[in-house]
């Protein structure tokens, strides 16, 4: 019982904080259909600009000021490359933010160093909440759910209560008619990515400090955040909070639970011994392969429900 | 296809004046370096190749070798086995003498392989491997050759230094490792000697992660707990090292840290002053080492390296590498990579910090000396500007750390 509280709400937090990556991912696939790789590139970037500003003003202004910082990177990457790469296809819009994402990696080793950089939870949110079986459920994880709830509310209501939100959503689905009747596509893809950048960057300020700040932040969080957005489903925001969290809480508990394949096996009268084939593969522990399950996850997602979770057109 | 001919003419003039620089510029003796300089060890990579150029600068400043100097030639191996054997390729071609490896065993174990078939068959353009940091076990022991020489001690030697660092109220502990070469050689040579030394000790919970692919280690966490384990005993390095005592830390486990990586760059920062006198590490040397033995050269060496640098000094055994190297290839008297081996074999020589150090003729390991560090507040140097920093609880010499070898060397001719 202990275990299983204390894994839901850290794999509760963590899914909130992959909800945060890739709700902007998500906006940006599902509307421009760019394969934006570049998109943790932005997570971590947001982690290094909180890291510089609140040496100087503090976490406060940071909170506000990274973020906003990360979508301007974000529209000036819409305007000035990605509008111009689009005319060739989609296969050039996913190799330019491709390697976009080398170089801001690059960049970043560059102006910061390889070294983690100390970038440290508020002292404002550094103590422990509550004890929950004698685990200290730190106060900052606390304000990480508060803050991506809070922001899964925001675009929820944005896209679906507010003049500019209903537009998003018809260029969405009809650009050319939604073109047709007067409104600046090309304007709300800016405004999509750059908000889907400022995004990542908000999850990259809360997230820099409850993990590492480091250069191969990005690198390690890119693909699982690809996971989430094919399983949750193309457009829709529901089926990618709802994958986030699945995600969240499967990595958490996989870690728990030490059964192996072979366990299973026994269960049905099956013993796996030495000289059984593929011992080896059968003993593996789930601890072990915890990794990998959302990787398989996609894999049979895509063959059995291609559009994903709650997906309105195939990915 | 006569302008092909003409640029094939060309290529052909450029290479050669490439090759006959390189034949000029054999003034330097060449070191290649393979480790990880980008990806997510990248951090691993730089800190050592920084130290290193440290070093090699204060050799050579004494002279280096021969009336020769050092001269360190870095590729990055992606942290991939494949990569550091072209690394090898690219040594070999420009005909350096060593070549220098430290992170990560299955890349020690592929290298290995390689420079013995490639000795084999080049018997006059032959290279020395020099093991920096790659420690599993085997290397020197079912794997050992003669062209490999390690100056870190072995995963065995480690374990048992860890397991007599347990304090004697400590009777659970649990294990957390890599899934790979090194991280296996850990799991199984720990829970040796704590078979044969603390027979009261037990295992409650004996993990292997994937390697470099966890983010959050906090469910890690919450199952240690709950398995009621008082020291946690980890061989992780890198970020798995710096997540998993992060998590730990930030959770207010009651937990101990016996490790053998966390006064690595980055490390310090990632534990935080939550770590203080939780977290332990064994190992080859910490900053604050030379004061407390009273070394003021040591001292002062090392400083020199802090003044430049946001990250400590940790490489001491770098510098002993380079000792060596400097002794074998004058007492070779050539830079010949056979004879500089046969130099290198049952070299006896003191560190910079005075103490006793050889390397093994029976299988190529260095003994040296070994320290066990507790990280805390109010030692004379802290780490990475934490406030806290490395003090020394236990020092190991040589003649302790001594363990037998089932290497079984196969010499060549001279």
């Amino acid at each position: 019982m202990e275990v299983f509280v204390v894994s839901l709400l850290n794999g509760l937090v963590y899914g909130m904080l992959l909800f945060m990556l890739a709700s902007g991912l998500t906006l940006i696939l599902s509307m421009m259909g760019v394969l934006n790789f570049a998109h943790a590139s932005a997570y971590m970037l947001g982690a290094y600009f909180a890291y510089t500003i609140s040496q100087y003003i503090g976490f406060w202004p940071a909170l506000i000021i990274a973020p906003l910082l990360c979508g301007l990177v974000g529209a000036g990457i819409e305007m000035w490359g990605l509008r111009r790469v689009h005319r060739n296809g989609h296969i050039a819009e996913l190799l330019f933010t491709f390697g976009l994402a080398l170089i801001i990696e690059k960049g970043v080793q560059m102006t910061w160093g390889l070294l983690p950089v100390p970038y440290r939870v508020p002292e404002l949110l550094d103590f422990p909440l509550f004890r929950i079986y004698g685990t200290q459920f730190p106060a900052y994880r606390a304000f990480m759910l508060l803050i991506s709830a809070l922001m899964f509310g925001a675009i929820w209501l944005g896209l679906t209560r507010t003049r500019i939100g209903l537009i998003i959503q018809a260029a969405l689905t009809h650009p050319e008619m939604a073109s047709a009747l007067g409104h600046n596509v090309p304007r709300i893809f800016t405004l999509v990515f750059a908000a889907g950048t400022a995004l990542a960057g908000l999850a990259g300020v809360i997230g820099g400090n409850y993990q590492v700040t480091e250069p191969a932040m990005a690198f390690t969080m890119g693909p699982i955040v690809f996971v989430v957005v094919v399983f949750g489903g193309l457009g829709s925001l529901s089926g990618c909070f709802i994958a986030s969290i699945l995600m969240g809480l499967i990595q958490t508990f996989a870690v728990v639970f030490d059964v192996s394949l072979a366990d299973l096996l026994a269960k049905f009268g099956f013993v796996v011994t030495k000289n059984t084939p593929f011992a080896e593969v059968l003993t593996v522990t789930l601890p072990r392969v915890g990794a990998l399950l959302p990787f398989l996850m996609m894999v049979l997602i895509l063959v059995f429900r291609p559009r994903g979770l709650m997906g309105t057109r195939d990915t | 296809m006569q302008p092909r001919k003409g640029l094939s003419a060309l290529l052909g003039f450029v290479l050669a004046i490439a090759v006959g620089g390189a034949a000029w510029a054999q003034q330097t003796i060449k070191v290649a370096y393979t480790d990880p300089l980008s990806g997510p060890f990248a951090q691993v990579g730089d800190a050592n190749l920084k130290q290193m150029q440290y070093i090699i600068d204060y050799i050579n400043s004494k002279g280096g070798a021969l009336g020769k100097k050092f001269e360190l030639v870095p590729f990055d191996n992606k942290s991939q086995p494949s990569d550091a054997l072209i690394a090898l390729k690219s040594a070999t071609d420009q005909n350096m003498p060593f070549i220098m490896q430290c992170s990560g065993s299955n890349i020690a174990a592929a290298l290995i392989d390689a420079v013995n078939k490639h000795n084999d068959r080049n018997p006059d353009n032959r290279i020395i491997y020099l093991n920096c940091g790659a420690v599993a076990t085997e290397l020197t022991n079912e794997q050992c050759s003669f062209w490999h020489f390690r100056f870190d001690l072995h995963v065995g030697m480690k374990a048992e230094v860890m397991v007599r660092a347990l304090p004697k109220d400590v009777t659970k502990v649990y294990l957390i490792n890599q899934d790979y070469l090194f991280g296996q050689s850990v799991q199984r040579d720990v829970k040796a000697f704590l078979g044969k030394l603390r027979p009261d000790v037990q295992v409650v919970g004996d993990e292997l992660i994937p390697l470099g692919k966890i983010k959050d280690f906090s469910p890690y966490i919450t199952k240690i707990k709950a398995s009621g384990a008082q020291a946690l005993l980890t061989g992780n390095w890198g970020p798995d090292m710096n997540l998993l005592i992060k998590a730990g830390v930030d959770a207010g486990a009651d937990l101990r840290y016996y490790t053998f990586y966390a006064h690595i760059a980055g490390g310090p920062t990632a534990i935080g002053a939550g770590g203080e006198n939780r977290v332990l590490a064994v190992m080859s040397f910490g900053e604050n080492v030379a004061p407390e033995i009273g070394n003021a050269e040591a001292e002062a060496f090392t400083k020199g390296f802090r003044d430049k640098h946001k990250f400590d000094f940790s490489a001491a055994g770098f510098r002993t590498i380079f000792e060596y190297l400097q002794a074998a290839v004058n007492k070779a008297g050539a830079v010949d990579a056979t004879k500089i081996a046969y130099a290198l074999e049952g070299l006896s020589i003191k560190d910079f910090l005075g103490y006793d150090t050889t390397m093994r003729k029976d299988d190529h390991q260095i003994i040296s000396e070994y320290f066990v560090s507790t990280f805390k507040k109010g030692v004379k140097y802290d780490s990475e500007g934490t406030g806290l920093g490395w003090a020394t609880t236990a020092t190991i010499l040589a003649k302790d750390v001594d363990q037998p070898n089932s290497c079984k060397m196969k010499r060549p001719k001279m």
